[in-house]
């Protein structure tokens, strides 16, 4: 089955399109390029490192900016994997929902509407066993996004190893943060996978962030070989 | 030992993660699981469990309910079965009750109709379906939602069905179905 990875960059999509790789053909990336930070959809840090990653990938990407208006986005949505079912032909769309149902049904009706079968690998993983399968794959993932209390910003740029994976598990008992970041805390951008055929080296980045909120901007960015 | 059948289409396929193993996570903290697909299920193996799963499925795999013959056993089965979405659509197809067209995706309020062990009063299930079950006379219907039967049980059997997936955000009433 052809299929299109709706892709972020970040370790959720990235870890989906593992798992989609792993099973069937994946024909191209779909990307919502958002212009609101606070979208209830689509992941925003570093969205347009997704490119380089596309490269990396050697996948053809759909592109797509959207407003981020909520539920205007969803047709933006709907416009991007309608061009991904036209150019490449694809028969299904894969995401990397976990928990959150408000994601998972809006792009199931997408699809339903399209004709396209939906999956959605990781939904109800268990979020730590999720952080330690990104490390069992040789993920290379930092933290380009954090949006929750007590997370601040050392946090940024930070690459997932177990020693952080044990630092998220903790806030997760104090706290209540989800340690895979799946309501919104932590955004994440995969730099290598085993999936890449090459990895991103970040020559350049800034940091921006205020009390409890900031992101890591990747400025500039090449592939290099693995 | 629960046996958790796998009515995904295909053997190994990427339905298996979503529609199998959220239901092995919350069935394995009560008993032991064995994940069978539907197309490998012998006689051995539904005599050696104590009770059955049928999983769901994606919203466009429908494969089952063109196999009634793989399902047969379930006329023979003194087990206890319970059919999610898919799961429930297939139950129904083999004991004679028809299918039709009906679509709910999202969380959906259903409602209880009759007592039983499994649920009680009005809640919100996540739906993911494209067909529901008509009224058959082998069945007692539990639950509604506002389009269609929501759960069944059959009349001289202890086999269920709901059409959602309580592995979503009902996760007790796989529990209650494990511990009954």
């Amino acid at each position: 089955m052809r299929l299109g990875v709706l892709f972020s960059g970040g370790k959720d999509s990235t870890l989906a399109l593992q798992y989609a790789a792993d099973k069937e053909e994946v024909a191209c990336l779909i990307t919502l390029l958002s212009k609101n930070k606070e979208s209830y959809m689509f992941h925003t840090p570093n969205i347009d490192v997704s490119a380089l990653q596309a490269e990396a990938l050697g996948l053809p990407q759909i592109k797509k900016t959207t407003m981020g208006e909520k539920e205007k986005e969803l047709s933006d949505l709907e416009d991007a994997i309608a061009q991904a079912a036209k150019e490449y032909q694809i028969e299904g769309v894969v995401t990397g929902a976990i928990e959150s149902v408000y994601q998972a049904e809006r792009v199931q009706r997408i699809c339903y509407g399209l004709g396209l079968w939906c999956f959605n690998p990781l939904w109800k993983h268990d979020q730590k066993k999720l952080l330690e399968e990104i490390l069992e794959k040789q993920f290379t993932t930092i933290i380009s996004g954090i949006f929750a209390y007590p997370l601040d910003e050392t946090w940024l740029g930070k690459q997932i190893d177990t020693k952080l994976i044990e630092l998220l598990v903790d806030l997760q008992q104090k706290y209540s943060i989800s340690p895979s970041g799946e309501g919104g805390e932590i955004e994440t951008t995969v730099l290598d996978a085993p999936i890449f055929k090459k990895k991103i080296e970040i020559l350049n980045s800034t940091i921006e962030a205020k009390w409890n909120s900031g992101v890591f901007n990747i400025k500039q960015a090449r592939l290099v070989s693995k | 030992m629960i046996l958790i059948v796998d009515m995904n289409c295909k053997k190994n396929s990427l339905g298996f993660y979503e529609f199998v193993l959220p239901v092995v996570e919350v069935a394995k903290k009560l008993d032991k699981c064995r994940i069978l697909h539907y197309l490998d299920l012998t006689s051995k193996d539904l005599s050696e469990c104590d009770k059955i799963i049928l999983s769901g499925t994606a919203l466009k795999d429908t494969a089952t309910l063109s196999q009634p013959e793989k399902f047969q056993w379930l006329k023979e089965t003194d087990k206890s079965v319970l059919g999610i979405c898919a799961g429930m659509e297939t139950i129904g197809m083999v004991f004679g009750a028809p299918l039709c067209k009906c679509v709910e995706i999202g969380m959906t309020p259903i409602t209880t109709v009759k007592e039983n062990p499994l649920f009680s009063g009005d809640y919100k299930a996540y739906s993911l379906h494209n067909f529901c079950v008509q009224t058959p006379e082998t069945f007692e219907v539990w639950a509604k939602s506002e389009k269609c039967i929501q759960s069944i049980k059959h009349k001289d059997k202890r086999i269920y069905g709901v059409l959602f997936h309580p592995e979503v955000r009902n996760q007790e009433i796989i529990k209650r179905f494990i511990a009954s």
